[in-house]
């Protein structure tokens, strides 16, 4: 130890410097400020640039919407009211809010219940979004379409019944013939479904009025109500059948491939109006005379086709990005097609689709608004047509469609979160 | 790592005693090729594999030694010949397939754990839905074998946060959760450190031990000498020579051979 020095080698310390905060200019709000905003003199220039237009904006903004009418019966008396402020005219948002939910010709009595059907939307979907509750919770989920038909559509309560007993006992006979191999199940269940189907609409037709809501035709369905209907029939079908083209676009099997391929690539090449226009006219031809198809059924085929099609290329990338190791973990461990892709494959590849899938979803739930060039009053349509057309309110264009941009922003935004949330939570590779 | 898991650093002698080869057929591969596409990859294999054997496979990469194990549980498809695993033929039956694949336990070179769930789902899983055993049931098999394998304390943990030596042994416990009849290593130390090289090596040893068939793709010449009592050296696609260990070694016969060994023996 010859060749240190004296001076560095030895030191033994006597008494700790006590933790202290760091200066002032380095702490919270001041050190961030000066980092983000005014690192320097160009930074200090945009900021107070930006400073500026954001005044401008808001000065010129939060008045029109702080002092806007929300009681008034017609655009001219809001202008009396205002007696020339630049102010908003809320007053068509108070008066006309039950046609923008609604729709125009949605029997007022009964607007409790696609209220209640929209509240149920949370709960029964809730099972499905949050694997943290008990799983028994699932059936609710299971009901809730069949619930929400008759809630809508009113009728017997026959028809849903018996809509939902063909789909139990088609599961029944699925079960107790699958081991005679998938094709012969799926077709066993599919004939006892139809046959129980078929029954039903003798049978609701014998007993209309049995426990029966005031029927609502789908052509009384509008406003924003029609938009949520559309979104989350179409959202929630056009998954399933994603996966299935996706996996059919793997297949080994020559026809089931080039049937997905071809499905996939025509509706992704046709646009989404096309489609609409012709499942309103078109589809009507094809059908045999004197059949009355029901249009939004027409128009939910077809936003599912198209939507399906997104989703099936979206979760092709998912399975795409999983290794190969994975698929071959499970072929080594004795796993079958189905089990393999259930247990291993699919989880991981929608994990990884999730942005993409919530991307396709968002998308969707806004062309919803599509239907409105068909003649249907989604919440659009409302506005476009009995709303501005209306004497009383014609003119009044950004409150209308601002609360429609709200509506369709308070929906994705949850979704969005929602998406996020879920990523979070089944992050578990810890990369 | 945890101290308890750290495999002792002394080198582990070998207990040959149980390792017995009887007369019974494991596997029995006959005349089998393979091509990739214009490619011929497998050449005319035979070999005849007996209970109890711990055979392995060695040669330059290319060789075919992988796609030879991998064509036992049918992870690749064979052209030609025959492959006969534990009394069932090999055909392109699916059924036939999955029965021998749950017969025969496969350890691969990038572990290959389902990283969506933990430990002991990915030690489960097999047995709850091949085997159809209860869920209790196959979870206290599974700590059984995490324990033999030494990380049952990581039960709960999922396969990220697990050191490469601990994945690779959680794998070799997955697959012995089948209770597998033969069981094939496809390189199993060649992605990880050397220092958890040893730890797989321990367990591959115990197995052994026991009376496991194993065939091993491997370059552990250490292993394979203490280990095994067959060594089969593979060159484009054919097998160029096999003998016991301290033969192979110490007097290869070919040229071939020769040259490999210097090349891998040499530093």
């Amino acid at each position: 130890m010859s060749d240190t020095h004296a001076q560095s080698a030895a030191f033994v310390r006597e008494s700790f410097i006590p933790q202290s905060p760091p200066p002032a200019r380095e702490r919270g709000i001041l050190k961030w400020g000066r980092e983000n905003l005014f690192s320097n003199w160009f930074y200090t220039l945009l900021t107070l640039v930006s400073l500026y237009v954001v005044f401008s904006l808001l000065s010129g903004f939060l008045p029109w919407l702080f002092s806007g009418v929300w009681n008034a019966g017609s655009l001219s008396e809001c202008r009396e009211i205002l007696q020339g402020v630049d102010a908003g005219c809320f007053a068509v948002l108070t008066e006309r809010w039950n046609q923008l939910l609604f729709g125009f010709s949605y029997p007022t009595e009964a607007y409790w219940r696609p209220t209640l059907a929209f509240i149920l939307l949370f709960v029964c979907a809730a099972p499905v979004l949050f694997s943290g509750l008990p799983r028994k919770l699932l059936i609710l989920t299971l009901l809730y379409p069949f619930a929400a038909y008759w809630l809508l559509w009113g009728g017997t309560i026959v028809v849903p019944l018996m809509a939902l007993l063909g789909v139990v006992l088609g599961y029944v006979a699925f079960g107790a013939t699958v081991s005679r191999g998938f094709a012969t199940a799926l077709v066993a269940a599919l004939v006892v479904a139809g046959i129980v189907w078929w029954v039903g609409i003798a049978v609701a037709g014998a007993v209309p009025d049995f426990v029966a809501l005031m029927p609502v035709p789908s052509r009384d369905m509008g406003g924003f109500m029609l938009n949520m209907m559309l979104g989350t029939v179409c959202v929630s079908l056009s998954l399933p059948f994603g996966i299935l083209l996706a996996l059919g676009r793997q297949s080994r099997l020559p026809i089931i491939k080039i049937a997905c391929v071809a499905f996939i690539e025509f509706i992704r090449g046709v646009p989404l109006i096309t489609l609409l226009f012709v499942a309103n006219v078109v589809l009507a031809y094809f059908l045999p005379p004197g059949t009355n198809f029901d249009l939004i059924l027409r128009v939910i085929i077809m936003i599912t086709m198209f939507a399906s099609a997104y989703i099936a290329e979206v979760i092709r990338g998912g399975l795409a990005a999983l290794p190969r190791g994975q698929y071959e973990a499970a072929d080594a461990l004795g796993l079958d097609y189905g089990q393999a892709m259930r247990l291993i494959i699919l989880p991981q590849a929608l994990k990884i689709s999730i942005p993409g899938i919530v991307n396709v979803a968002v998308g969707l739930f806004k062309d919803t608004t599509l239907v409105s060039i068909i003649s249907m009053f989604d919440v659009v349509g409302m506005i476009r047509g009995p709303i501005l057309a209306s004497t009383d309110w014609n003119g009044v264009y950004w409150e209308l469609y601002g609360a429609a941009a709200l509506l369709f922003f308070v929906v994705c935004y949850t979704i969005s979160q929602y998406s996020q949330w879920l990523e979070r939570k089944l992050a578990t590779d810890h990369r | 790592m945890t101290m308890t898991d750290t495999p002792q650093a002394a080198p582990k002698t070998v207990d040959r005693s149980a390792m017995k080869v009887s007369d019974e057929v494991a596997i029995s591969i006959e005349n089998m090729n393979k091509w990739y596409g214009a490619f011929h990859v497998l050449r005319d294999i035979d070999l005849t594999v007996y209970k109890g054997e711990r055979i392995v496979v060695c040669g330059p990469s290319g060789s075919g030694k992988s796609t030879l194990i991998r064509c036992i549980n049918a992870l690749e498809e064979h052209q030609k010949g025959r492959i006969e695993v534990d009394g069932t033929v090999l055909s392109s039956d699916l059924k036939n397939i999955d029965r021998i694949r749950s017969e025969v336990g496969m350890v691969f070179q990038h572990f290959n754990l389902f990283p969506h769930l933990t430990i002991l789902e990915n030690c489960t899983l097999a047995p709850i839905w091949v085997r159809k055993t209860p869920k209790r049931e196959a979870e206290q098999d599974a700590m059984q074998f995490l324990e033999k394998v030494k990380i049952p304390d990581q039960a709960n943990k999922y396969p990220g946060q697990l050191s490469g030596g601990q994945q690779q042994r959680v794998a070799i416990a997955r697959s012995l959760c089948m209770r597998p009849k033969i069981m094939l290593f496809d390189e199993p130390t060649s992605a990880l450190d050397p220092e958890m090289i040893k730890e797989v090596l321990d367990t591959m040893i115990e197995l052994a031990e026991e009376g496991m068939t194993m065939i091993c793709v491997t370059h552990e010449m250490g292993f394979a000498r203490q280990v095994a009592n067959r060594v089969i050296f593979m060159d484009q696609g054919q097998i160029v020579e096999q003998n016991e260990p301290e033969e192979f070694f110490n007097h290869p016969k070919s040229d071939r051979t020769k040259l490999f060994l210097s090349q891998i023996l040499g530093h």
